[in-house]
């Protein structure tokens, strides 16, 4: 941990990675904050439909009366939520496998590449929507945002497992390695003990990455009427505004926000991925002026 | 499996003779074992029997070669004109980097690229076509519209065609920036760059002739790769514009349960990506004289 500072000091005059960086930060406040929104979401006033922006509702309210901005609020938690935990499932598949496939390069390491090949190039969105689809359907009692998060977890790992693969595949090669074995670690041991500590740092950016990624796939989802109806979320407020017309009636404080949301949290999440693969990359490194 | 096939091809709320029912799936095989109607699946494709579309009541290829042309006019033309206009605004961002070009281009690139597609689309529909009315909110033609020639005809289906190419270019034009930029960026720091300098070339002539050939590797790699993007891209773009493509089938094939359909576009568009790839390696051999074709 004594690299933290050293980092800090380096990461902090990227320019993009501090815009990235406060950009994160601001949306993890308000859904922390959430909680202090002016109004509860999901209560309708039905005297108070189709209203533009005004003193009392700042982005206005939707077709059944909903206040905008409360909702605006409280479906910043939904995406980061997604977000980390679809993240979290793809690093650690795609660690696995990464691992496993720049270990063993023979049988083992061929059959896993071209499992990596295929979800590399296969079309993700097509297959999220048909693995949402079968299991909203199966009588699995399982929530839908969890499912959400599963379909974008198990799709998005591929990128992930082949940054791994080729760090493994020069990590292995150092003498420690061979030292380790010498003395009888285990494959496993070697694995986890040796190699991943020494891979993790460049994987870092890569994961940042996934989870711009995963908040994009979370609201297109959600568009396609395949997220949890009874969550507010940026992407079911599309849904709602787009099964209401709104593109057609002009409602465009209904449409607008949140897709600037979505975009700025996407924007923050990419550009810290961004950052610190210029750091890890010195020839990337930002000139100064 | 969810939803059963049979029950589709039954008008919705009818009561029905089990028998029937009974009937229906032998007829399909729908009885047999999964490992048996997997196996029947397998040897079918390679006969290029792609199987009976329970919702269309079609074969499947049938139904998939009537709304294939529509989707590859669009991913055809956005995908070339995104990469044209990516790769060549990259280079020159990545050689003036720093520069106001480079950090005006960059951060337009991550805006669109952090863009949701659909939403883009609903931007574009709500400013051009419902506000503006410049251009029509969906479809591929005008309806009731009967053509006098071929170039009303033609021009028809430009303006229903614009916003969705738009929409499709903006999004899948940032990744071909980037990638450009930074491999543009990776290539300047290498000594044969200062070598041509040295030689008293001018700036135009080591850009052209020395860092964007060795600048355009990595980035011919990426398009292969962002074509599983670009099929998302399509799938929600055709839904926002009603664009009859294979990306509005898929859509369909999904909620009406239609699995062979289903399986069927998944096949297309495997086989699509796989020669995409395909091509991309082919045109790596051309542009990288060190690789050569076995």
């Amino acid at each position: 941990m004594r690299n933290v500072s050293g980092f800090w000091k380096v990461y902090s005059a990227n320019r993009k990675g501090v815009i990235g960086l406060g950009l994160v930060l601001f949306f993890v406040g308000v859904a922390v904050f959430a909680g202090l929104a002016p109004f509860d979401p999901s209560k309708v006033d039905a005297t108070r439909t189709w209203l533009p922006p005004n003193r009392v509702n700042w982005l206005g309210t939707d077709w059944f009366g909903h206040d905008l901005f409360s909702q605006m609020i409280h479906g910043t938690r939904v995406s980061l939520f997604v977000g980390v935990f679809a993240t979290l499932i793809s690093a650690i598949i795609g660690t696995m496998i990464g691992l496993l496939s720049g270990y063993y390069t023979r049988l083992i390491g061929e059959f896993l590449e071209r499992v990596v090949d295929f979800f590399l190039v296969i079309p993700y969105l097509p297959l999220m929507i048909v693995l949402v689809a079968v299991f909203e359907a199966t009588e699995i009692p399982i929530p839908i945002l969890w499912i959400v998060i599963f379909a974008i977890g198990v799709t998005g790992w591929s990128g992930t497992a082949r940054i791994i693969r080729s760090q493994v595949l020069t990590v292995k090669e150092r003498q420690f390695v061979d030292r380790a074995r010498t003395i009888g670690a285990s494959d496993m041991r070697i694995m986890i003990r040796h190699i991943m500590p020494n891979v993790f740092p460049l994987v870092f950016a890569n994961v940042v990455l996934t989870v711009a990624g995963a908040v994009l796939a979370e609201v297109t989802l959600d568009f396609l009427g395949l997220g949890d109806i009874t969550t507010i979320s940026w992407g079911m407020m599309l849904h709602f505004a787009l099964s209401n017309n709104a593109m057609y009636r002009g409602a465009w404080w209904w449409l607008i926000p949140p897709g600037l949301a979505i975009i700025l949290l996407v924007m923050g999440f990419t550009l810290i991925g961004y950052s610190v693969e210029e750091i890890s990359n010195p020839r990337l490194r930002e000139k100064k002026f | 499996m969810p939803g059963d096939p049979a029950r589709l091809l039954i008008p919705r709320g009818r009561a029905i003779d089990p028998s029937i029912m009974e009937r229906m799936r032998e007829f399909y095989g729908l009885d047999k074992p999964i490992p048996i109607q997997l196996l029947a699946y397998i040897v079918q494709t390679f006969q290029l029997n792609l199987g009976y579309s329970f919702y269309y009541k079609a074969p499947v290829g049938q139904v998939i070669a009537a709304w294939l042309p529509n989707t590859l006019v669009l991913v055809g033309i956005s995908e070339a004109v995104a990469i044209v206009l990516g790769f060549s605004v990259g280079a020159i961002a990545g050689w003036k980097r720093g520069k106001r070009f480079d950090i005006i281009s960059t951060t337009f690139g991550l805006t669109t690229w952090s863009m949701p597609t659909f939403w883009l689309g609903i931007v574009l529909i709500m400013v051009f076509s419902v506000r503006l009315g410049l251009f029509p909110v969906g479809g591929v033609r005008t309806l009731e519209l009967q053509y006098a020639n071929i170039f009303q005809q033609l021009a028809d289906l430009a303006a229903h065609l614009i916003l969705p190419v738009i929409t499709l270019t903006l999004v899948s034009f940032a990744e071909y920036l980037l990638i450009m930029r930074n491999s543009l960026v990776d290539v300047m720091t290498e000594d044969f760059v200062l070598t041509a300098r040295a030689k008293g070339l001018t700036e135009q002539r080591v850009l052209r002739d020395h860092v964007i050939p060795n600048a355009l590797l990595p980035s011919v790699t990426t398009i292969a790769i962002a074509l599983g993007f670009i099929v998302g891209g399509a799938l929600q773009t055709e839904i926002i514009f009603s664009y009859p493509g294979i990306g509005m089938l898929t859509f369909q094939a999904i909620e009406f349960r239609d699995y062979a359909l289903l399986q069927g576009l998944f096949f297309i568009d495997a086989l699509l990506v796989i020669i995409a790839n395909f091509a991309a390696d082919i045109i790596y051999t051309y542009i990288d004289p060190r690789v050569k074709l076995q």
